[in-house]
């Protein structure tokens, strides 16, 4: 199936750089057996969905000033519904994890993204939390969160600027409005490809 | 000074000179404390502030650098150096009842070298985990990630302090309990929106009011100084940006100086100009942020928005300079990487009034508003003499009647040559630190004031070899971060990368002191408190 106009903020499919990733996920979906979406009642829900993120701020250094100038008024991440941070991981559904995550820190980021309930999304923000940034080879840092959670977005930069953070969650609301949310009953699941 | 080498002779006619940029003395570890009393009682000069402690592997040696300084008179400065040839189970007498602050230090000593303190009450390791296998600043650590691996595994923390205590049968092993056992105890961090990062306080409470608290850090100890020693300088720069990030251009320029001193490396004057008007911006940037923060802690979400308002003019000035907001890379060894672009002087001069028709509205709005003077006017009082002992520099020692401005005390770039007054309060509560930021921020535009129409022209950056080797020694840098005095020192064996390379913390100290005095304070005027120390924690953990 062709991909349908994923349109956030009015913003057309072509202006986003990178479409790929979208494709090739909708792929992925549809071979786990998960159906992308169809109807218009999940396309409202998913409307509802990706417009109201509430993050939980997992931020550890540099990267977490740079969210607080995105939350405050110049760059204002309210315009995209974002602006809800939750200090609890039970009422969030995006994991914004902004900074190094070193080895004492590793085992409280896998119990907060635990305790995060259904459905959850992860971004890694700078280039710590992509790979370990500039302190890659240092005896105490994880090399990249995806060792330890699962990654929706990257955002790269030391510190990426508030800009690029929007791109990055702007992405995460594409993702996020391709996915079916509601579970046809009846209809049955095909195997997971083995 | 040349009296107190005299005095030291007199006590300690074996000790041993070496002719540095500072009075050093080499003392056996058994003669360290009768010293170190001896300097802390000296009636003319007390030398009762503790600036560095830093741990060092000589090779043949595993031992402590004790850089100690008089509150009088903070140009006035001594080091001590002490060691110990045992690397099994090194052993050293600890300095903790003479300066608090080396009570942290010490456990971090301990972590990262695996050198003990004899009556220290607390020898667990700070920054790493208690089942970190090696000692990871040693020069033989092993460091094969098979060793110490990832794990996602959560471990109970367990409040037991292990310790050597000196008895008369001799040195006696021990375990403490941290708490009483019935100690109603609650976590705050180390992911908690008003710690100010990944600060871990475990509070021990009774009802409401706090009755103790242990610091847990290393939540974010990415092992800087390590990896600095296999780096050459040109790329250690950027580190020093990541540690206190709101100073990340200060924390620069002292990195810079001590590369420059050490290599004898001459800063043009127009570099010289930018420098020091992009330490102020960036000085105002913090205090910006650190108001904001503490109102926001005290509830005011409103004005944390105003601050960021303001906050973000300085950026766009930074972003036009060179491409960064909150990290610039404007610092280089010799000089400034980019030039200043042609509007600069416009847009700074257009900001000065801007900022000063802001502060007046803070004022107006926030900083007489009865709730906020309920929340901050005698909460968390730090005495001058508990200030000096914690080594609290920064608006928050100086709210506690302490001078210890370094741009004032030992001037760098071109602060002897510009007038500012030094922020000094005696109420010593969270009310005098807040107060204090927002003056700072005025004198930081008295400062900018009186450069900006005068910087000269030429050379922005000056040509220094492609490999900086330092000459063999030892080298200081202190500057006047937005916490306090952040210090650099470099060991140089002649090499192109630093033997050892320590960076002083500011931060360290204004959480090292939390406990105090948050004591008896009410739970939620502990966050309260931690807003006024502003620290911030990468800095803390390196």
């Amino acid at each position: 199936m062709e991909m349908k106009n994923i349109s956030i903020k009015g913003i057309p499919n072509e202006e986003f750089n990178e479409n790929e990733y979208l494709e090739n996920y909708i792929e992925e979906l549809k071979a786990n057996g998960v159906n992308i979406v169809l109807s218009n009642l999940d396309d409202m829900i998913n409307w509802g969905r990706s417009n109201s993120i509430w993050p939980l701020i997992f931020a550890t250094s540099c990267c977490g000033i740079e969210f607080m100038s995105a939350a405050a008024a110049h760059h204002d991440i309210a315009r995209f519904g974002m602006e809800v941070t939750r200090n609890s991981p039970r009422q969030a559904d995006l994991m914004l994890v902004a900074g190094t995550i070193v080895h004492k820190m590793a085992p409280l980021l896998k119990r907060v993204y635990d305790q995060m309930a259904e459905p959850k999304y992860v971004l890694a923000m700078g280039g710590c939390a992509i790979s370990g940034g500039p302190f890659v080879n240092s005896y105490h840092v994880v090399n990249g969160v995806d060792e330890i959670i699962p990654v929706d977005v990257y955002v790269p930069g030391c510190p990426p600027r508030p800009e690029a953070l929007f791109y990055g969650l702007l992405q995460l609301q594409r993702k996020i409005k391709v996915e079916e949310f509601l579970k046809r009953p009846g209809k049955k699941k095909s195997k997971k490809s083995e | 000074m040349e009296n107190i080498k005299q005095i030291i002779v007199d006590l300690l006619p074996e000790a041993v000179f070496e002719e540095k940029e500072k009075l050093t003395v080499i003392v056996e570890p058994t003669d360290l404390r009768r010293l170190i009393k001896l300097l802390y009682d000296n009636k003319d000069l007390p030398f009762d502030y503790l600036v560095y402690l830093i741990g060092m592997d000589w090779g043949e040696k595993l031992g402590v650098i004790y850089l100690l300084s008089s509150s009088t008179d903070t140009s006035k400065e001594i080091v001590i150096k002490t060691g110990t040839a045992d690397r099994e189970n090194p052993l050293l007498y600890t300095v903790t009842d003479f300066y608090e602050t080396a009570h942290l230090n010490e456990r971090e000593v301990y972590a990262m070298y695996g050198i003990r303190f004899i009556n220290n009450p607390d020898m667990r390791r700070f920054l790493l985990n208690d089942d970190w296998v090696g000692f990871p600043m040693r020069k033989d650590y092993d460091g094969d990630p098979a060793i110490n691996p990832v794990s996602v595994v959560s471990k109970d923390i367990i409040d037991k302090a292990p310790r050597i205590m000196e008895t008369p049968e001799g040195l006696k092993e021990e375990i403490v309990n941290v708490f009483e056992p019935d100690d109603y105890l609650i976590n705050i961090g180390p992911q908690h929106p008003s710690t100010h990062g990944v600060m871990h306080f475990r509070t021990a409470l009774n009802g409401e009011v706090v009755k103790k608290i242990d610091i847990h850090s290393g939540y974010i100890h990415r092992g800087i100084e390590k990896l600095s020693e296999s780096l050459m300088y040109p790329q250690i720069l950027h580190f020093t940006d990541r540690l206190d990030y709101l100073s990340a251009n200060i924390n620069r320029h002292a990195l810079c100086m001590c590369v420059e001193k050490a290599a004898g490396i001459e800063v043009p004057l127009r570099a010289q100009y930018i420098r020091t008007i992009m330490d102020e911006l960036n000085r105002m940037s913090s205090h910006l942020l650190a108001w904001s923060a503490q109102t926001n802690d005290l509830g005011a979400t409103t004005a944390f928005i105003y601050g960021m308002r303001e906050r973000e003019m300085i950026l766009d000035i930074f972003d036009k300079t060179c491409g960064g907001r909150l990290i610039i890379n404007q610092n280089v060894i010799g000089g400034v990487m980019f030039d200043i672009y042609a509007d600069f002087q416009k847009d700074v001069k257009a900001f000065i009034p801007y900022m000063r028709e802001k502060l007046k509205e803070y004022d107006r709005f926030f900083s007489h508003n009865v709730i906020a003077l309920g929340r901050m006017v005698k909460i968390g009082i730090l005495s001058r003499q508990d200030a000096i002992s914690y080594g609290v520099t920064g608006p928050a020692g100086r709210a506690s009647g302490w001078a210890c401005d370094v741009r004032k005390y030992q001037p760098y770039a071109l602060y002897d040559q510009v007038e500012f007054k030094e922020i000094i309060r005696n109420e010593s509560d969270s009310y005098a630190r807040y107060l204090n930021r927002l003056d700072e921020i005025e004198e930081s535009l008295k400062i900018i004031e009186q450069l900006i129409d005068n910087i000269p022209e030429g050379e922005h950056l000056a040509k220094t070899k492609a490999i900086i080797r330092l000459p063999e020694g030892e080298y200081y840098q202190g500057v006047e971060a937005g916490k306090g005095l952040f210090g650099v020192y470099i060991e140089s064996r002649g090499d192109k990368t630093p033997y050892r390379l320590k960076f002083r913390s500011p931060s360290l100290s204004l959480v090292s002191v939390m406990p105090l005095i948050c004591k008896n304070e009410k739970i939620s005027d502990f966050i309260g408190i931690g807003g006024s120390m502003d620290y911030v924690i990468p800095d803390i953990d390196r």
